[in-house]
């Protein structure tokens, strides 16, 4: 069964190029873990310590996971998951 | 190199003006492909900083579908240093993540001359590029 998870172009290097791959698992922890086993490396740049990195941002359907329980957010089959680095800066 | 039109350039740096001293951000889309900067978004600095912009996570979202929806790109990336040069921070070079971008800086240190220049970074490695300034877009 299928989440579909949208990959920013930074990341498409650890997916062969492509946009959106599909993962399993019920929450979004699990669906890492998922993508992690296929696509090694990946978790690291999402993932600091267990939780999200501060400049990645992830959203389910339309809303931020910051809201939903961060990685512990659950995730039913049918969502699409995107993922987006933060645009931020400072001087 | 990056080639703008002025009507996109004065629009950046108008927006850097209204939002100073705080750091202004925002985007120029073009078609996927090109590396036209084309349609010019200005975003809201959800840091409302004179040392730090972001992007508000859920427009940076509304962002990303609706240039996907129009096949098109983030071809300019640009904000504001309101008391520094226009050369990208550390800050800056930590989080880009766009490296098919070009990363607009714009300076409104001065009160009458404003820096506009463009770089790539690209794994952390910032190189500078020409900008040039033509009339029109696509001429």
């Amino acid at each position: 069964m299928a989440i579909a998870i949208s990959i920013p172009t930074i990341l498409r290097t650890y997916t062969d190029g492509a946009k959106s791959v599909e993962a399993s698992g019920s929450t979004l922890a699990e669906v890492i873990a998922d993508l992690e086993s296929r696509f090694p490396g990946i978790a690291e740049r999402l993932l600091d310590d267990g939780a999200l990195r501060r400049f990645v941002n992830v959203y389910i359907n339309d809303e931020d996971v910051r809201f939903l329980g961060g990685v512990d957010a659950p995730i039913s089959d049918g969502d699409a998951v995107t993922v987006l680095p933060a645009v931020a800066g400072g001087s | 190199m990056l080639t703008i039109s002025r009507e996109v350039v004065e629009a950046i740096i108008a927006h850097a003006r209204a939002d100073h001293p705080d750091e202004a951000c925002g985007v120029v889309a073009g078609p996927a492909g090109t590396d036209r900067p084309e349609r010019f978004i200005p975003m809201v600095n959800a840091a409302r900083s004179p040392t730090f912009y972001e992007f508000d996570s859920l427009d940076l979202l509304r962002l990303y579908r609706e240039m996907d929806a129009n096949d098109e790109e983030p071809v300019v990336i640009y904000h504001s240093h309101t008391a520094t040069q226009a050369y990208p921070s550390r800050t800056d070079i930590s989080y880009a993540s766009e490296p098919g971008a070009h990363y607009v800086l714009v300076s409104t240190r001065e009160p009458v001359e404003v820096e506009f220049r463009s770089y790539r970074i690209v794994d952390g490695q910032v190189t500078e590029e020409p900008v040039t300034i033509v009339e029109a877009a696509g001429e």
